[in-house]
């Protein structure tokens, strides 16, 4: 083990990079060994993107102040084209394919095998089908990119690295948007990788994966490296990770709370739901789950198993055709055939994409909290600009949403923020029962623990919650109450003390 | 978390602003068009020897830009919505033909053919928004259907020919003036104390409104600003009255224009509808699931402009004095310049009713101002089509540079 640390393929050193007013990186060093995984890990906003991006050239040299050595070499990129050029490959978050095209199409796009401008097609897709064995993709290089999921999607995009000859593989949050399966066939693929002799830089929040495949970590916080820690020397414990990243200690990731379960809020019965435009398929089959006052009731389950469509039929038949079944509130069958009506019998919903359908981004805190409840401050249709000003603050204070004002517009807040005003905007229509579709998706671990405290809160005045997630510690750490769905149909439910992840995985596999 | 409220505190500083300058410099999106505007008029009344600003050509600036500006108050909407409307200059058109063959040939009385087509505007709206609203029918698809159709209507109701004179009263809708209430004749004085009412009404709202914005803290205007800003609006609107005092007074379509241009201010700033047309065009999914009856609010926003084009046909069908198988033709291109040069954005959610308005004169005082010059149609379109680019141009160079 010891020889990896001898030889370094990259040493980033003493990076120091500005932005008019702030300073976001500050003196970081990046060492990353031939032929290991680094982990690079810090909060959101801590500097880990800035970082790959001056790496990468997006930030060309000269912008920043520091020195990085590749290979032994000094070198200043002025662009991802040089970068990539020498071997260095960034897998974004959110995937650059283009959905329309075909894989083979993707993996070569800017790059195509072509003698004069003419494309060679046999060539191309041979070649492509085998980039495809190699990361384990069965699927034609003919096959449309939208055709995939986003599991898939990913491998294609790491089949694209591989022909361009990658050395240093950076994946940003590689399974953020991946199913439990999927990320560990992606881990899996980094370690074969790595077999070979590719050296990957791997961001993520996901500890448990970190301290599966990484051989060092990085932390960063602040703008500033705060350790390295060499995995094999020592063993790392995921509470001194969250330390360094967060600065200070979180005994428990979970807020503490001692249920008070009252009476049954929501009862769904029977509940079916056909897909949208398949006709034939049905998408949720004689679903039934009930909700009690003060409970935080969490739906476990994988991509693809219904959970969204469930909740989004639900909430003003959002999802599918055909619905039947019955919903109650408190013993009494409400209609909740449209999002006016089901808001108005006691319903919220909490979107699972708070960029695309849960807040407008050009607008302002303000107006983003109001919106689904104007009538509220309005008299006539006239909106009473002060009582909404005073609303949105009340709320800002209430969720503790950082931001300078409540004029300011959503999209400069972080992540964690806008889920606060989202979580703002259902609050004040004043609902029975809330449905969260993943509410901590893509927000750091800080502003977690927050959105974990505001739930207990709600849970706490005696509303009822119900939590869809795919990160099943969070379900474990914070329900009373798990259903489990696979296909469609409500596989299982555990109560919250003897629910644990091999007993959901198992009811997943079994039904 | 007291490192996190130092940040805060922090950000909160920087969004007070101090000095004129850097005021102006946070707000040239707001102001830019109209400087512009002011920019453009003292252009031409310099190179036109002061003809632009003589009473009688600032009347009829007024009447020849009247149905753009009124049509841009109901594109401003539909383009905030996320949508466009390319039949307007179809239906101003249509409109005004069949106005003219119920007036001219069926001899119908003017009270009961001006509501009548407004309706028939507003069932026009609405059976486009419908296909845009309930099929989801791309609105650039059905208005340019719409723009065929209503352009061949238009011939087949007039059969090719124009029709006209209008009984007088049919006329007064655009070039009737409000009389003299002391009969003094010139100056109008109904004007002059029309024009220092409006600048006196505007200064108090400014006040109140700032004297609120105060009372929160979330005033960011400098008070010298402030004064001068109100005051050079009150001083020009006063200015511009007595200059149209002195020749015959307000025109009633003048009176018109202000007062929806004052409405639909009002509805897109102060009312639920307008709030949640600009939350259905910055984002319709989330609008939908906020319970927001997205497609009852497109549906309306068409109907609207529906009704808005066809009372600009009505007006310029008036002006002209018959209807004429061209009448009416590519306004849909003058008004929807007019919208983006007044800072719309063509992705929806973003615009402002006097950015229209703006827009529309800007637009209005470029025709007007190069006809007197006698600059030939060809570099008029040349010029107008890089003054739009220009203040696209510049709304998008602002936007990058703040975020």
């Amino acid at each position: 083990m010891k020889n990896i640390h001898m030889q370094a393929i990259l040493e980033m050193q003493g990076i120091t990079k500005s932005f008019p007013g702030v300073k976001a990186l500050d003196d970081v060093n990046l060492t990353v060994a031939r032929g290991e995984i680094h982990a690079l890990v810090g909060e959101n906003g801590a500097g880990k993107s800035t970082l790959m991006k001056v790496l990468s050239g997006v930030y060309p040299h000269g912008s920043y102040d520091g020195d990085i050595v590749f290979e032994g070499k000094s070198v200043a990129f002025s662009g991802i084209s040089d970068s990539e050029r020498d071997g260095i490959i960034i897998i974004h978050q959110e995937l650059a394919l283009v959905p329309l095209l075909s894989i083979a199409e993707n993996i070569f796009l800017g790059n195509e095998i072509a003698k004069g401008g003419i494309v060679d097609w046999p060539e191309t897709n041979a070649r492509t089908e085998e980039l495809l064995k190699t990361v384990g993709l069965r699927e034609k290089p003919v096959t449309r990119v939208d055709a995939l999921g986003v599991g898939k999607q990913q491998l294609v995009e790491i089949a694209k690295a591989l022909s361009k000859k990658v050395k240093l593989l950076i994946l940003d949050e590689p399974t953020a948007a991946l199913q439990e399966n999927d990320s560990q066939k992606l881990l899996d693929l980094l370690l074969e990788l790595k077999a070979e002799g590719i050296s990957s830089v791997l961001i993520s929040h996901k500890l448990n994966e970190v301290s599966r495949v990484a051989d060092s970590i990085t932390v960063l916080r602040d703008g500033k490296t705060v350790s390295t820690l060499d995995c094999h020397s020592q063993k790392i414990s995921e509470e001194r990770i969250i330390r360094d990243m967060v600065g200070r200690d979180m005994a428990h990731r979970y807020p503490e709370r001692t249920p008070e379960i009252g009476e049954t809020l929501l009862e769904v019965a029977d509940w079916n739901v056909w897909h949208p435009l398949q006709t034939e398929r049905q998408v949720i089959r004689d679903a039934s789950f009930r909700v009690a006052a003060g409970e935080v009731v969490g739906i476990a389950g994988l991509m693809g198993s219904g959970r969204t469509e469930l909740a989004m039929s639900l909430f003003g038949k959002s999802y599918g055709r055909n619905i039947s079944g019955t919903v109650k509130l408190r013993g009494k069958e409400i209609d909740v055939s449209t999002v006016g009506r089901a808001v108005a019998n006691g319903l919220a919903y909490v979107t699972e994409d708070r960029k695309a359908l849960g807040l407008v981004l050009e607008e302002d805190v303000m107006r983003n909290t109001t919106l689904a409840n104007l009538a509220r401050v309005s008299r006539n249709g006239v909106i009473d600009n002060a009582e909404e000003r005073q609303v949105a603050e009340r709320y800002r204070k209430a969720l503790g949403v950082r931001t300078p004002s409540v004029f300011q517009k959503v999209m400069n807040l972080s992540g964690g923020n806008q889920q606060k005003v989202v979580l703002s905007k259902w609050l004040f229509t004043e609902p029975d029962v809330l449905i969260l579709d993943e509410p901590t998706r893509g927000i750091d671990v800080g502003a977690k623990f927050e959105i974990y405290t505001i739930i207990n809160e709600l849970a706490g005045q005696g509303k009822g919650v119900v939590m869809i997630s795919s990160e099943m510690p969070e379900l474990l750490g914070m329900c009373d109450r798990i259903y489990v769905m696979n296909e469609g149909a409500i596989a299982g439910e555990l109560a919250g003390s003897e629910a644990n992840q091999e007993k959901i995985m198992s009811m997943i596999v079994r039904s | 978390m007291t490192e996190v409220s130092a940040r805060e505190r922090e950000t909160a500083a920087e969004g007070a602003v101090v000095s004129i300058g850097s005021h102006l410099k946070n707000h040239l999106r707001d102001y830019g068009m109209l400087l512009a505007l002011v920019v453009i008029m003292a252009f031409f009344q310099v190179v036109t020897d002061g003809t632009l600003m003589r009473p009688v050509n600032l009347t009829n600036l007024i009447l020849q830009n009247s149905y753009i500006v009124i049509m841009a108050l109901g594109m401003l909407l539909v383009i905030v919505a996320g949508h466009i409307d390319l039949s307007v200059g179809s239906v101003v058109g249509f409109v005004g033909a069949v106005a003219a063959v119920l007036l001219v040939q069926y001899q119908l009385p003017t009270l009961v053919v001006i509501p009548a087509c407004l309706i028939l505007g507003i069932l026009i709206g609405a059976a486009q928004g419908y296909w845009i609203a309930y099929w989801r029918i791309p609105s650039f698809i059905v208005t340019l259907a719409g723009m065929l159709v209503f352009r061949g209507l238009t011939l087949w109701v007039l059969q090719g020919q124009s029709v006209g004179p209008f009984p007088r009263g049919f006329q007064l809708l655009s070039t009737g003036f409000i009389p003299d209430a002391f009969g003094i004749g010139r100056p109008n004085v109904t004007a002059i104390l029309l024009g220092a009412a409006t600048a006196a009404i505007l200064v108090y709202m400014a006040m109140r409104n700032r004297r609120r914005h105060m009372k929160y803290g979330i005033e960011d205007e400098p008070f010298s600003f402030f004064l001068a800003k109100n005051g050079l609006i009150a001083a020009a609107i006063v200015f511009l009255s007595y200059m149209l005092a002195t020749y015959r007074g307000f025109p009633n379509v003048l009176i018109t224009m202000a007062v929806l241009t004052a409405a639909y201010t009002f509805l897109t700033n102060s009312t639920t509808v307008g709030r949640r047309i600009y939350a259905l065009g910055g984002n319709e999914k989330a609008a939908k699931l906020s319970g927001i009856p997205t497609e009852r609010l497109t549906f309306l926003t068409f109907a609207n402009m529906g009704m808005l084009a066809a009372l600009a046909g009505l007006i310029f069908a008036a002006r002209l004095n018959t209807a004429t198988p061209k009448a009416g033709v590519a306004f849909e291109l003058d008004v929807i310049a007019a919208v983006f040069i007044g800072g719309a954005s063509m992705s929806g959610g973003v615009g402002k009713i006097v950015g229209a308005v703006v827009g529309a004169f800007i637009m209005g005082v470029m025709n007007n101002g190069m006809s007197i010059l006698g600059i030939g149609i060809d570099y008029q379109q040349v010029i107008k089509g890089l003054v739009l680019l220009a203040a696209v141009i510049f709304d998008v160079y602002n936007k990058n540079k703040s975020t």
